[in-house]
């Protein structure tokens, strides 16, 4: 391997020069950026209830975004969230065709959500395999269950409560989604950056035999993560299911990917260590506005996804090729 | 020797596919007759082609996902081209599909080489990026089978010494796969850069130039295998192939290839593929819903990386372990 070369400047950064010129400022810069062009290039962006459709784009993704930060940050992978998604929506619409209520019908979500978080935390801790493998062996296995109940029927017919977790507003143009992610950002922010539990993430994605070595329990935070992505998931399965009104097998295919994109946009480090929730809250309103702007252009979907899986290589390649030039 | 082989990966699975077999044919003996079990051969050759692809990619400590997005984008090359000019003649297209899917591994390679980019990442990046681009370049129609020649059509149904050609391209990837993974540096070079890259750096290889070779190969058998699908399905749209990455990983770790590189085979490969193809073949005769299949593979990808991962501790090289005893 080659020698890297510690370069120690005479006098370290002011905090502010080094805020200033963070990754999350960057993406700030960006979103305000892709922003004022959408208002000019569009005459229907500026509209309060069209912003708020717009965070239909994001919301549900951002929410497993968050928990799949921390779980990236301490070293692991889940690529499965998008089959949880539709495990626990089919679980949820399954439920429905036997008259469940609105709130037994979140439960169900959100517990199959943990379950299947813990199926893969039990793979990943308990036997020792790697993260990656487990979750795309997972991935095929959830989906696959909703396609043998399902096949290439749909479930429908939600109770009319239910319709408010991915439709209902909270107040004015603010939608009971949009208001959940809020709240979500915040709490998982808290959990990371200010309990011992969000250094010891940290700790175990840096280091996981030192983090051993210092008394963290390495294989239970890992376990916690797996879990809490999976809750995560059934959250987001409980809106999205909501917000459609049906359940097919297909349901939020490929969902993995754009949170994988969101996360690593947001700045946190795919090899674990390091990132921070802010980011990934910016990073969710960056890839939102692309799409809602591009909608509003009339470019379709797939040709988004070209946008999406450029973002997710160019920010990595960006700061590795400017470095390489610079030297 | 003997024993060792009988206690190899590829014996253990050469019995479970046999006792497969020998149990669907307890019912249905039609199932064990040679022209089915050619058939059977037949139909899961692209999945062996590209198996051995992601092996080789596997064995350098990477994963290549975007092996079914760059199948679909060459095939549907091809198929614009053929109706573009349908004269030319087959071998040129052959070529065109390999070096096309070639190059396409090498923008995965170079990412990974230059850049130092995860593989997870670029592949996961590519995989969207090059789906996106078919929709592009075929402004989201369907090649269907009366704009293809019927030449195009034909080669990979055309029949060679009794077998279709589309099993001898599997059957000549396989041959020259044993080759170069057994009898050549390069092949060596793949082993070693994923059972010890510290070892391979001081030994002079390469680690990142030999990993952009194991892509490049894996996209050239992507290519190859996009033209023989949509020569042989007789249809080209941007989502042919959707999943099949999925497909292939699951037939190496099946084949136990192991994800933590440097431990593998072309015989695993092929056979985990063949594990699959008896599956998928005998769902319909066996009368279970082809629903059943995607978590089906699911599940064979969790009980083989457990298996993996078992099998890899009892084989661990612990030296100097009398040393340590006394210690």
């Amino acid at each position: 391997m080659s020698t890297t070369e510690r370069y120690i400047p005479d006098r370290l950064q002011s905090p502010w020069a080094r805020r200033l010129r963070s990754w999350e400022t960057l993406l700030l810069a960006v979103a305000v950026a892709i922003f004022t062009f959408n208002a000019f290039a569009s005459p229907y962006f500026l509209n309060a209830w069209n912003l708020s459709d717009a965070t239909f784009n994001f919301t549900e993704k951002a929410m497993i975004a968050f928990a799949m930060a921390l779980l990236i940050i301490a070293g692991e992978i889940d690529l499965s969230v998008a089959s949880i998604v539709a495990l626990a929506s089919t679980a949820m619409g399954a439920a429905a065709q036997l008259g469940a209520s609105p709130t037994s019908l979140v439960l169900i979500g959100l517990v199959v959500g943990l379950l299947c978080g813990a199926f893969n935390g039990v793979l990943v801790t308990v036997m020792g395999l790697p993260s990656i493998v487990v979750t795309i062996g997972t991935m095929s296995l959830f989906r696959g269950i909703s396609y043998i109940v399902l096949g290439d029927t749909a479930y429908g017919g939600y109770p009319a409560g239910f319709s408010f977790f991915g439709q209902g507003y909270v107040w004015w143009v603010f939608s009971f989604e949009f208001v959940l992610f809020c709240v979500l950002a915040l709490g998982f922010g808290v959990l990371l950056h200010l309990t011992n539990f969000g250094r010891a993430v940290y700790a175990v994605g840096n280091n996981a035999t030192a983090a051993l070595f210092s008394g963290i329990r390495v294989n239970r935070v890992k376990f916690i993560l797996f879990l809490l992505t999976g809750l995560m998931a059934g959250i987001a399965s409980v809106c999205l299911t909501s917000r459609l009104g049906s359940t097919r097998p297909s349901i939020g295919f490929g969902m993995e990917l754009e949170v994988v994109t969101m996360v690593v946009l947001g700045g946190v480090n795919i090899l674990g260590g390091s990132g921070n929730i802010p980011g990934v809250v910016i990073a969710a309103f960056v890839m939102g506005l692309v799409t809602f702007g591009l909608g509003l252009l009339n470019v379709p979907g797939i040709v988004m996804s070209i946008v999406i899986g450029g973002l997710l290589i160019g920010v990595i390649a960006l700061p590795r090729l400017c470095s390489m030039w610079r030297r | 020797m003997i024993r060792r082989f009988l206690r190899s990966r590829e014996a253990v699975l050469s019995g479970a596919i046999l006792l497969l077999i020998a149990l669907i044919a307890l019912r249905f003996p039609a199932f064990v007759a040679p022209q089915n079990l050619a058939n059977v051969f037949n139909d899961t050759s692209p999945l062996m082609i590209l198996a051995i692809g992601q092996m080789i990619v596997i064995l350098t400590k990477c994963i290549d996902l975007s092996v079914a997005a760059n199948l679909a984008l060459t095939g549907m090359v091809v198929s614009l081209l053929n109706i573009a000019a349908p004269d030319l003649p087959l071998v040129f297209t052959v070529l065109l599909a390999l070096s096309l899917g070639a190059l396409l591994g090498m923008v995965n390679g170079v990412l990974v080489w230059k850049l130092n980019i995860p593989p997870i990442v670029v592949t996961l990046g590519t995989m969207t990026i090059y789906r996106g681009i078919i929709f592009l370049i075929s402004e989201g129609k369907w090649v269907n089978a009366h704009e293809m020649s019927p030449a195009f059509k034909a080669l990979p149904r055309q029949i060679f010494l009794g077998f279709p050609m589309l099993s001898w391209f599997a059957l000549v990837v396989i041959v020259i796969a044993v080759v170069v993974m057994n009898r050549t540096t390069l092949g060596r070079a793949f082993f070693a850069v994923g059972g010890n890259p510290h070892a391979a750096v001081y030994t002079g290889l390469n680690v990142g130039r030999t990993q952009f070779w194991a892509f490049t190969i894996s996209g050239a058998l992507a290519g190859l295998t996009g033209y023989l699908w949509v020569s042989r399905y007789a249809v080209a749209y941007v989502d042919i192939a959707g999943g099949f990455e999925l497909d292939v990983v699951a037939a190496c770790v099946i084949g136990g290839i192991s994800i933590a590189g440097g431990i593998g085979s072309v015989g695993g490969a092929v056979l985990g593929a063949l594990f699959l193809g008896v599956i998928k073949n005998a769902l319909p005769v066996i009368n279970i819903s082809p629903f059943w299949q995607l978590a089906i593979s699911g599940a064979a990808i969790i009980i083989a990386v457990a298996l993996n991962s078992r099998a890899n501790k009892t084989r661990g090289r612990i030296i100097l372990k009398r040393k340590e005893a006394e210690a």
